[in-house]
């Protein structure tokens, strides 16, 4: 079980940026296939979003996981809320569906 | 560590009752698969939760011995 600093830190990331990003590797330097899908997506969207390196810190890597009974990597977090892995964010991204969200959160643009 | 695809399906039917599954072995190395899992019981369920329900039915395979299933699922039309 992970424990509760890791799940309060899990917490505090979700809630401070608007999009919070779990992934593996870095979105210059993606460390997985589905990682870069998502960070790419975040990008075309032009939204501002924070991504939490996985690989460096395995606490948050096992932590994550349990915190959204989630199994894998990368997990997409928009205003506090899981939004989903990469086949769902894709999904949604194809269908106009994660454009909405955005819009509708009011979610802050990339400068 | 991999999976059969035949293993895979047997789960989620299992976890499941009814629930129709099409599985495609992407690589074929029984690690990376795509499945459209087609079943009664996601209806009124978000995505997230019907994904869950598929995990959940995988029984904590999902990341460790099978690390990569591209999701896919429906409610019957």
């Amino acid at each position: 079980m992970s424990d509760q600093a890791t799940n309060d830190r899990i917490q505090d990331y979700v809630n401070k940026d608007d999009v919070v990003l779990f992934m593996k590797g870095t979105p210059i330097f993606p460390q997985c296939g589905f990682s870069s899908v998502v960070s790419q997506v975040l990008d075309h969207l032009q939204v501002k979003f924070q991504s939490y390196n996985v690989l460096d810190d395995m606490d948050l890597r096992q932590g994550i996981k349990e915190f959204s009974d989630w199994p894998t990597i990368p997990q997409l977090y928009v205003k506090g809320e899981f939004v989903g892995g990469c086949d769902i964010v894709r999904e949604m991204f194809e269908s106009g569906e994660l454009q909405q969200l955005m819009t509708d959160k009011n979610v802050a643009r990339a400068s | 560590m991999a999976m059969s695809a035949d293993t895979i399906v047997e789960l989620i039917k299992e976890g499941l009752p009814g629930a129709e599954v099409r599985i495609e072995d992407l690589r074929g190395d029984g690690d990376h698969y795509a499945a459209h899992v087609i079943y009664e019981g996601f209806v009124g369920k978000s995505r997230v939760q019907q994904h869950q329900m598929v995990y959940k039915s995988l029984k904590g395979r999902m990341g460790d011995e099978l690390h990569a299933l591209a999701l896919q699922t429906s409610a019957p039309e």
